[in-house]
């Protein structure tokens, strides 16, 4: 067993933990922050995507340790102060979830994908979440929803989140 | 566009309101099986076969039992002490639940371990020794049939052979005569692949048994809670599991797509072990599990043929299928359907000949046959049609849009009787289809691809134009063990006007919480956002067979309707006695009654409601609630026009789908918004069986790509950005003349790729390429014909 003090959305928290303990095992069962969630064992969903100091990874494949000494954000700090975090608020308005299961980690990972490209075009978009799979809505969704959070982000006038037909 | 009756803020049909649990969602507050954590909760793990067929000599657990936190191992000669060891398929055969010495398939359920967390129930998996004699397995089905192949269910007496039923629909003497004089028969083999759904979360349970009690809680990944509790009654009915001393609880799912219809063994090994123990057993299987043991869909060998004059009239077509169903048949289809709705292939074409027959067989593989987002066999149907039709085109060198268009059911020929029997409710094949090409610009693009043709340039445009079978359905020939295919609902509505309506369905993504609510706001006139909807409980859900085969707007959705027209009912008879007219003198619109003559004499529903529960009328019941099971009379027909532009890449076979238009009928519209997103959702999943998924298994029954590493699912760079409309062509018969629309995508998708690639390829010769069509299979084709 190790000790291990991590700050996860902004809140110290300390534990010890087998070595081989997952990541995502430890955000989900020691800390009981069920919102990041298990897809798969091969590393290739995406739906534990979390922020490690800032960057988006798979929290299934790196150790509980390893996260020693620093900081976690998990979809649960997304809200900031009870508002919706603009990729949360472009998800709903946009329909760019169903089931939800992938949410947590196409979110996470669209937050630094959209701090490093605040203007990304649709292919960028598409290349950008290509590690986080999604079966339930065909990404269409998913891209508009990225693209209204990124308008929000910047200022910009806010695109129409009505459905568009042909 | 979409005429709706009610006001935005009421909400009701045809109305793109936000959907209702997405909050949750967003925040990381959905709940989820894998969420649930109860006190003193165990911890489950499976031992799996490495063999695809053998026998087991020996299952030592010495070694698991001493590893910290293993607290027992359990073995199919322990449930046998229970008579646990084997279960009833949906289908009326059997499976097993652990075996006591064979192995049917591999990755089967050896040995379930017991412990206290999920590491230490890994570690003591690891530890469970397992001797094997291994068999020569049986993967081919077509070898399965001949006469000197082993019999592999041994455990039926008496059987000798593998095949497991035989089946047939149409005429098949008239269909024989047709074909004998025809001026043109056209002819494919085919085989859909099998796939598996991948439900980003995977399947998994909470089994919790309250000894003192005799009650067991089952919290589990299901799409039909309702007929899972009675399954787990008639399996365990014998040990006093009775079927009112059990709920089970669907709680959030995270993707279903037909995969979390079955009763797998690891549910039933977990409340089995909750029964001994005492304590709650959590179970969730990893995805490589779930790949490799689950159910799969699909797996049909079919040759189809179509005859016709030589100006293309379609006069009959004829479908033999091998379905291939691992070592049981634990398909999900209605009882009487054994190959589901298959019949439905002889498509959206008025020709009055057709003959089909299939016949099942047993192999050493997982079993199956449920979905991937279409369970009852209409893909297999449809992709038949669909790509003979082509293939006819392609022999008499006709266009094939004209084609279709020149054999289309006209809109005035419905309701339409179907060669196999089927009585198609409405359609307009001929708008749908010229929209599309409107809207691809399929001229342009036909003079584009002569241009590129000429210039070595490989391009080609497919077309689908399927007719959908959903709704089941008709409670006099649907039923589910025994059990009849309606669905219903429960609406009850609170003194201050908000409701609450439970359903028998469960959603796993389709968005019920916000199209339920807006179908009662529809009737009622009860804002939707003022309804709440609660499905997946057993104790307080009416009923219902479940969410699946886009049966719930066709069933839960008119019962909703229904039970929401008994309400307004009351409601009139309440407001009569309120303005102190007569009912007769009474005029609705969307929330409030009025007088004739008189709109400023007014009760909203509200004030209804409130007096239902204040100041009801003399002689009637108070209160404001309505229940109703919905037997719809007939199945519901959606249907589509998909066009589809790929290019193809003449050095390396990669195909790319530049553009993809898909125009969908599926009646009236409850959610435009949610309408698109299933339509999207299901066109990646359509996508995905035409390019790149498949499950593989070499001859010796190893599965070859059982992870995600290679089963590949697409991602948002494979799925093309799809453009998406539809035509609304209402159902006659369903109280808001809706059809279902979640599986029309997924069924209509991959011929239409399919048939675009064949068609950049057609003057090579190329006539027909299995799917999944991928690079190697393309290049190998171009090699061939000296174009690489
Ligand atoms: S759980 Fe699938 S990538 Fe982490
Ligand atoms: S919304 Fe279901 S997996 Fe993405």
């Amino acid at each position: 067993m190790k000790e291990i003090t991590v700050t996860v959305n902004g809140e110290q928290h300390t534990a010890s933990v087998e070595a081989r303990t997952l990541l995502v095992h430890f955000i989900r069962e020691t800390l009981n922050l069920t919102g990041t969630h298990i897809g798969c064992d091969t590393s290739n969903c995406g739906a534990c995507t979390i922020l490690l100091d800032g960057k988006s990874v798979k929290s299934c494949t790196v150790l509980a340790v390893q996260a020693n000494g620093k900081q976690i954000a998990t979809v649960e700090g997304l809200a900031a102060g009870g508002e919706l975090h603009p990729l949360q608020e472009g998800f709903k308005e946009n329909h760019g979830l169903h089931c939800g299961f992938c949410t947590p980690g196409m979110l996470m990972r669209a937050v630094e994908l959209l701090e490093k490209n605040p203007n990304p075009s649709e292919e960028e978009i598409r290349w950008g979440i290509a590690g986080n799979l999604c079966r339930c809505t065909g990404y269409n969704n998913i891209v508009k929803s990225i693209q209204y959070a990124a308008a929000k982000m910047r200022g910009d006038e806010l695109p129409d989140t009505e459905p568009e037909f042909v | 566009m979409i005429k709706c009756k009610t006001s935005r803020e009421i909400g009701g049909m045809g109305h793109p309101i936000k959907r209702k649990e997405d909050d949750r969602f967003i925040q990381g507050k959905g709940h989820y099986v894998d969420d649930i954590k109860l006190p003193g909760m165990l911890y489950m793990d499976i031992v799996r076969s490495p063999f695809a067929y053998a026998k087991i000599l020996s299952i030592n657990t010495e070694e698991a039992l001493k590893v910290p936190g293993v607290v027992a191992v359990v073995t199919g000669k322990d449930l046998e002490k229970y008579n646990l060891h084997w279960m009833p398929t949906l289908m009326s055969d059997t499976q097993m639940v652990l075996p006591t010495d064979t192995v049917m398939y591999q990755s089967q359920e050896v040995a379930a371990v017991i412990a206290t967390s999920k590491y230490a129930a890994r570690d003591g998996r690891e530890a469970v020794m397992v001797e094997y004699e291994p068999m020569t397995p049986v993967i081919d089905p077509f070898k399965a049939l001949e006469p000197d192949a082993p019999v592999l269910r041994t455990d039926k007496e008496g059987k000798t052979d593998n095949h497991i039923w035989h089946w047939e629909a149409g005429d098949r003497e008239a269909t024989e005569k047709v074909f004998a004089s025809a001026d043109v028969v056209v002819k494919e083999q085919m085989h859909l692949p099998r796939l598996h759904v991948v439900s980003i979360e995977t399947c998994g349970c909470v089994a919790d048994y309250d000894k003192v009690n005799n009650h067991l809680t089952m919290y589990m990944t299901t799409q039909a809670p309702h007929a899972i509790r009675t399954v787990i009654a008639l399996v365990a009915g014998h040990v006093g599991l009775t079927e009112e001393k059990i709920r089970v609880v669907s709680p959030d799912i995270g993707g279903g797509f037909g995969g979390k219809v079955p009763v797998y063994p690891g549910y039933v090994i977990a409340i089995a072990v909750s029964f001994l123990v005492g304590k709650p057993v959590k179970w969730i299987e990893d995805r490589s599990e779930n790949l490799q043991a689950d159910s799969f869909a699909r797996d049909y060998h079919i040759t189809v043929e179509m005859a016709a004059t030589r100006e293309g009239k379609i006069l009959a077509t004829r479908f033999k299928v091998l379905a291939d169903h691992g070592y049981t048949d634990a398909a999900a289809n209605p009882s009487k359907f054994p190959t589901g709705l298959f019949s439905i292939g002889t498509g959206s074409y008025n020709y009055d000949t057709a003959f089909m027959e299939a016949d099942a067989v047993y192999t050493n593989k997982p079993p199956g046959g449920v979905a991937y987002r279409c369970s009852f066999r209409v893909t297999e149907a449809v992709h038949a049609i669909e790509r003979i039709t082509d293939r006819l085109a392609q022999e008499i060198g006709k266009d094939p849009a004209v084609l279709r268009l020149e054999n289309f059911i006209k809109k005035e020929e419905f309701p339409w009787k179907s060669p196999t029997g089927w009585e198609y409710d409405s359609g307009d094949y001929h708008t749908g289809l010229q929209k599309a090409m409107k809207v691809i610009g399929y001229d342009a693009l036909r003079k584009e691809q002569a241009e590129k043709r000429a210039r070595g340039e490989l391009m080609g445009i497919g077309i689908s134009t399927f007719t959908e079978i959903v709704g089941a359905g008709p409670s006099r020939q649907f039923d589910i063990l025994g059990i009849k295919m309606f669905d219903s609902a429960e609406i009850r509505v609170h003194p201050t006007g908000k409701a609450i309506a439970r359903f028998g369905t469960k959603s796993q993504g389709q968005g019920h919480e916000t199209t339920y609510a807006q179908i009662i706001a529809e009737e009622l006139g009860i804002p939707a956002q003022h309804i709440q909807i609660e499905e997946g409980d057993t104790d307080t859900a009416p009923y219902g067979l479940g969410t699946y085969a886009s049966r719930s707007t066709p069933t839960a959705g008119a019962a909703a309707a229904v039970a929401a027209r008994k309400l307004r009912e009351k409601a009139k008879k309440i407001a009569a006695y309120l303005l102190e007219v007569s009912e007769e003198d009474l005029e609705w619109e969307p929330g409030k009654f009025y007088v004739k003559g008189a709109p400023e004499k007014a009760k909203t529903i509200q004030e209804i409601v409130f007096a239902a529960y204040t100041n009801h009328p003399p002689g009637m019941e108070a209160g404001f609630e309505a229940t109703h099971y919905y037997d719809p009379p007939n199945l519901t027909f959606p249907s589509g026009a998909y066009i589809c532009v790929v290019d193809i890449d003449r050095e390396t076979g990669e195909i790319k789908v530049r553009r993809f238009v898909a125009i969908d009928d599926c009646g009236n519209i409850i959610n435009p918004m949610i309408v698109q997103g299933q339509v999207h959702g299901g066109l990646t999943q359509g996508l995905a069986p035409a390019l790149y998924e498949a499950l593989v298994y070499d001859e010796e029954g190893n599965i070859l790509n059982g992870t995600l590493m290679d089963y590949l699912v697409p991602t948002a760079v494979e799925s093309p950005h799809w453009e998406t409309g539809h035509t609304i062509t209402p159902s006659p018969h369903h109280p808001i003349g809706a059809k279902g629309v979640g599986e029309s995508p997924t069924v209509g998708a991959p011929p239409a790729i399919a048939n675009a690639v064949v068609d950049a390829l057609s003057h090579l010769g190329v006539t027909h390429i299995d799917i999944p069509i991928t690079p190697p299979k393309v290049w190998k084709i171009l090699k061939e014909k000296g174009v690489v």
